[in-house]
């Protein structure tokens, strides 16, 4: 019989090569070597300085604002942008205009001017106060920058911002689910909330989940804008520190480097979410060449 | 006496100018099977569809388990019914779909447990009890724990059966459930919806099994263009069809 010419397993094939692999990956690394020495070997920047700035405390104070803020702020943004995504898709066109009105308002100006408008905000209205229109009824009343000092401005201003970003992601992963879903969750009597919230949005999350990862490390670094407004972040501990020793370089290196680390420590976080909503999923695109640089030994 | 569970009049449906259904009317007693064949296109599906109301209708109406689906009639004006309402029908009207439209991001025993514990608050151990009940009924026991995209089509398919038994509804719809299986997983499906026949439910299959019209419907109707040809019992229709059209339709498929 034919089938006794092969054994099984018989493929022994010496593996493709790769050269230019080789070669590209020799002058990437070159290329990387050279840019770090000339770092290193500058004259201009004070390695002293870099080191002895790196745990001071001003700057790990200014790390955990960082970290906090924008904790903080992709919180409320990824709520209110579930709730504008869903406004947008809804039948109501009364919805549908305000969200889109709110997209296109926060996302058409830029986000510094935004940070400094909530910022100065007690300029244009100097007093807040809750009462009932046209009467004298008065709640609560107070001055703005008392109830609204720099850091909560700061936060408005983030996470409006990214609501209007991240509505649209949202709202992209909940239209990546088959409609055949929502009319099988119809057919069992499920009512559109139930839907949306056991059926649609785990779902959706598979497709917004890696989008929002980029948010986030956006947001981190973006949270460095509340310098303007005198918020005590890492940027604006950094640059007052900077201010005082005149060491401008070395300090943005040591800003720059924390920058680096927390937004690889966020990475971790984000493919523990990426396994949880990808269950039930076959995993597509996984590499089934193996390494880029297998060296054939056969 | 027996008791009339769908009572569609005069169903009629457009897609703008286009009228899907013109008007079909037809009755379903409890225990009943109705099979519906007919060509593609020729409205079959939309009418299923429409009986739980996940298609509204253009004119007649419909009746299920003797209420009026989708609407309250006041005098001769009819309202239209809040989501909820609608939603509370749906629950006693099971449905199968052609592409299974399992849940993918839960197993199969999640998939069947969803509804009742989420929408007829059923408490999760009894609900779990009952979904491995159905899953034994359906032959796949030991798959309760697979994800949808783990199982096979006619397993998915079963999988889907069970999810709409987990309601314990009063009626069930089938939407070509064996069009998109491979031909030899069909019987598998087709071996349960008959456990289910004989167990005196109520069904209606919109299908081109011709086989299994024949051995398990009590009524066969015939839709094209929106119309019902030709209605009767399996052998007036599928052996002696008095239409020409029918007979057309029989030559293509047999």
């Amino acid at each position: 019989m034919a089938d006794e010419e092969f054994n099984s397993d018989d493929v022994v094939a010496v593996p493709l090569r790769h050269p230019w692999r080789w070669v590209f990956g020799g002058v990437a690394t070159a290329l990387l070597l050279g840019f770090i020495w000339s770092i290193y070997s500058a004259k201009s920047i004070q390695h002293n300085i870099v080191t002895q700035f790196m745990l001071d405390p001003r700057i790990l104070e200014g790390m955990f604002v960082t970290l906090w803020v924008t904790v903080v702020c992709m919180f409320i943004a990824t709520v209110l942008a579930t709730i504008l995504a869903i406004m947008k898709l809804s039948a109501n066109p009364l919805q549908r205009w305000l969200a889109t009105g709110f997209i296109e308002f926060f996302r058409g100006t830029p986000l510094l001017l935004q940070i400094v408008f909530w910022g100065y905000l007690g300029i244009i209205f100097p007093n807040l106060f809750v009462g009932i229109p046209f009467t004298n009824i008065i709640f609560f009343s107070g001055q703005t920058s008392q109830l609204i000092p720099a850091i909560l401005a700061g936060i408005i201003a983030l996470s409006l911002n990214e609501a209007a970003y991240s509505a649209e992601i949202v709202r992209a992963g909940i239209l990546a689910v088959d409609s055949g879903q929502v009319e099988a969750a119809k057919s069992l009597g499920m009512s559109g909330g139930y839907t949306m919230r056991r059926i649609v949005l785990p779902q959706a999350m598979r497709v917004i989940i890696p989008p929002m990862g980029n948010e986030f490390i956006g947001m981190l670094k973006n949270t460095s804008l509340l310098q303007v407004i005198a918020v005590a972040e890492l940027y604006t501990q950094a640059s007052t520190i900077s201010s005082a020793n005149l060491a401008q370089i070395e300090l943005l290196i040591v800003s720059g480097f924390w920058y680096l680390v927390m937004t690889t420590v966020l990475g971790f976080p984000q493919r523990a979410l990426e396994r949880k909503y990808g269950r039930g999923f076959a995993v597509v695109g996984a590499r089934s060449e193996g390494r880029a640089f297998k060296v054939g030994k056969r | 006496m027996t008791k009339l569970m769908v009572d569609a009049r005069s169903v009629k449906k457009r897609y703008g100018s286009n009228e899907v259904l013109q008007g079909i009317s037809l009755t379903v007693e409890q225990g009943e099977v109705l099979c519906i064949i007919g060509p593609s296109g020729s409205g079959k599906s939309t009418f299923l569809r429409c009986l739980n109301h996940l298609e509204s209708i253009n004119g007649g109406r419909i009746i299920v388990n003797g209420e009026l689906m989708g609407y309250r009639q006041v005098g001769n004006v009819l309202h239209e019914m809040k989501p909820s309402e609608i939603a509370r029908q749906r629950q006693s009207i099971g449905m199968v779909f052609q592409r299974f439209n399992l849940f993918p991001h839960m197993t199969a025993l999640e998939n069947v447990i969803e509804a009742p514990i989420g929408v007829s608050k059923v408490s999760p151990a009894e609900a779990k009890k009952l979904g491995q009940e159905l899953l034994a009924q359906v032959g796949l026991a030991e798959k309760a724990d697979h994800y949808p995209a783990q199982l096979s089509g006619g397993q998915q398919q079963r999988v889907a059966i069970a999810r709409a038994l987990a309601m314990k509804p009063t009626l069930m719809l089938f939407d070509e459930p064996t069009s998109a299986l491979d031909p030899e997983l069909v019987g598998d499906v087709l071996d349960v919806m008959k456990g289910l026949a004989k167990a005196g439910m109520t069904m209606i299959v919109v299908t081109h099994e011709m086989g299994f019209a024949r051995e398990v419907a009590d009524k066969v109707v015939f839709i094209d263009k929106g119309q019902i040809v030709e209605m009767g019992t399996p052998k007036e229709v599928l052996d002696k069809p008095k239409e020409a059209r029918t007979k057309a339709f029989l030559n293509k498929v047999l």
